[in-house]
């Protein structure tokens, strides 16, 4: 009993500290006003792109679903880059910017939790890209957000799981980091580039060739995304007739079924990637690409 | 037998110029070419983006010319994003590894270091370019209707000239940055793809805020670009192919002129201030 409660400790030690030291560093270098800007641009910069194709195409018609679908759709995306590398990338980070990693090794510290710790400084900020989005799109877009239709406990629920699932499959990406060396690309990234096209973010899978759309059906971020668009716009988001037969709840297991097991999985890859690693002396490699 | 013959004698003036910038183009060009995940990741990437874009169109029925639009627009990202990380941020990166004092104290000109990433960088990306081109247009089935070759090809010299004159200028300033570089950068990609119109026509923006966007030579580059090779591209144009050639030569001037004195500036005023060697992680 003692020795599960000292595990926690730990466990909840590190998440915590990892959680104030990426906060630290994706902070503290400029001012807090210059920081506040630069996390709004990048995203509504993102959005508004897909605002100016829309409105050049369907000439500004922005009560249509399909301009909910899309607009919501990218704005919750945004939790999949910044969650997946906030997970993967402090690999490369602490092991060749900072060359900590061998010492955060030989502490007493749980890397997964260490891992997931870090990347809330990234979750923080692409909620603030998250939440400035859909504000401008309610205030500006008339995206057709009533507060008093949201179904918040479907929301908050869907919202938890995600970002859940989100992390698990980033301590995938930084098992995978673990062996290889710093690239100019962000592996984060570029799963974070390839999910987007499949899982039906910015368009109804309907769009996509006949062949590529099961790709989106086993990925659960196509389940997250619909689950978060019911609950915010219900009668809109079932409009669309990728997912018509399917209830919340099933919507619901399959996301909670998928994200444990891509939990499973994670545990597994990561220790084997780790050990792999430890077996190679890969953990302080400096490969300076 | 070696493509640097080995060097018997005192060089300088022109010669060492030219040599540097030979020299500092090879790994652009060879070296890239090795590492054979970055060439699959540099056309797969924006491949991507290109990819979603254009189902997005597709979704909300624009028409077909749109698909040509977004597809050439995502062959010139490659070039912006080459700028942006391979030579404004590049000067911090050798800081960052220690290579940034050798440039100094080796008798090579800083301007011909900076030519030779540009000159490396540009011929590397406008493979990858081309390669995006020709499977974008593959898979999306985009036809093309070129009204004249030699102004596509002027533009797209000017273009590069402007873009990559940009890029050195900015290297310069990026030497000054320490962490917040990296953000800087990062920050120079969504907001530059919105302005600078490379999804949609940038017409559409207003002729304040296009006029505005006009800074960044990609802006008139594709701009132009579209107009020369899609049919409906002069009627979706923002100006004429003519002085939109003319402010891309001034461009070209004003950028390669400001990047060869704000270097000789920034690196008196790093020197000075011992930020040559600097290094805040």
């Amino acid at each position: 009993m003692k020795g599960i409660l000292m595990q926690k400790s730990v466990n909840l030690r590190s998440f915590l500290t990892a959680s104030w030291l990426g906060w630290q560093i994706e902070s503290n270098w400029t001012d807090p006003f210059l920081f506040a800007t630069y996390s709004i641009i990048k995203p509504v910069a993102g959005a508004a792109i897909l605002v100016l194709m829309y409105s050049i195409v369907t000439q500004g018609n922005f009560e249509s679903p399909v301009f909910a679908y899309l607009y919501l759709g990218n704005a919750f995306y945004q939790y999949v880059p910044a969650v997946l590398t906030g997970v993967s990338w402090t690999i490369i980070e602490d092991r060749e910017h900072y060359r900590t990693l061998k010492y955060i090794y030989t502490a007493p510290v749980n890397i997964p939790f260490y891992l997931f710790g870090r990347a809330v400084a990234k979750f923080i900020v692409g909620t603030f890209g998250v939440v400035i989005t859909i504000a401008a799109g309610v205030l500006f877009l008339n995206v057709p957000l009533d507060w008093s239709q949201v179904n918040w406990p479907l929301f908050l629920l869907t919202l938890v799981l995600g970002i859940i699932m989100l992390a698990v499959s980033g301590l995938i990406l930084a098992g995978i980091t673990l062996k290889t060396a710093r690239h100019s690309y962000y592996i984060g990234d570029v799963v974070a580039g390839g999910l987007f096209l499949f899982t039906g973010a910015i368009f109804p899978l309907e769009v996509l060739p006949v062949w590529l759309r099961p790709v989106g059906y086993l990925l659960p971020i196509t389940y997250w995304l619909e689950l978060i668009r019911r609950s915010l716009v219900g009668a809109v988001a079932e409009a669309f007739p990728t997912f018509t037969t399917l209830s919340n709840g099933d919507l619901l297991l399959i996301l909670a079924a998928s994200s444990l097991a891509f939990g499973i999985a994670s545990i597994f890859i990561f220790r084997s990637c780790d050990h792999q690693a430890r077996e190679r002396g890969l953990i302080d490699q400096t490969t300076n690409y | 037998m070696s493509l640097f013959p080995r060097i018997e004698k005192k060089t300088g003036g022109w010669q060492l110029f030219l040599m540097t910038v030979m020299g500092r183009s090879y790994p652009r060009v060879v070296g890239m070419q090795r590492e054979r995940s970055w060439m699959f990741f540099d056309v797969f990437l924006p491949l991507l983006s290109v990819a979603a874009y254009v189902f997005v169109y597709r979704a909300i029925g624009a028409p077909e010319d749109y698909v040509g639009f977004v597809v050439v627009g995502g062959a010139m990202t490659a070039f912006w994003m080459n700028v942006l990380w391979s030579m404004s941020s590049q000067l911090y990166w050798e800081k960052e590894q220690g290579n940034l004092a050798l440039y100094i104290i080796s008798p090579a000109p800083m301007m011909a270091i900076l030519l030779g990433m540009a000159v490396g960088g540009l011929f590397a990306t406008l493979l990858r370019a081309i390669a995006i081109i020709a499977v974008g247009s593959l898979i999306f089935n985009v036809t093309y209707a070129v009204s004249s070759f030699w102004q596509l090809i002027a533009v797209f010299s000017l273009s590069m000239v402007a873009l990559y004159g940009l890029g050195m200028m900015s290297a310069s300033i990026f030497l000054l940055l320490s962490r917040e570089a990296w953000h800087l950068a990062n920050l120079a990609m969504e907001p530059v793809y919105l302005v600078s119109g490379m999804y949609f026509p940038v017409k559409n923006l207003g002729f304040w805020a296009a006029a505005a966007a006009s800074v960044i030579p990609l802006t008139l580059g594709l701009d132009a670009m579209r107009q020369l090779v899609f049919a409906s591209g002069p009627t979706l144009g923002f100006l004429s192919v003519e002085t939109e050639i003319g402010i891309l030569i001034i461009l070209s001037i004003v950028f390669v002129t400001a990047a060869r004195y704000l270097l000789a500036y920034v690196e008196r005023l790093a020197v000075r201030e011992g930020r040559l060697t600097e290094n805040r992680r």
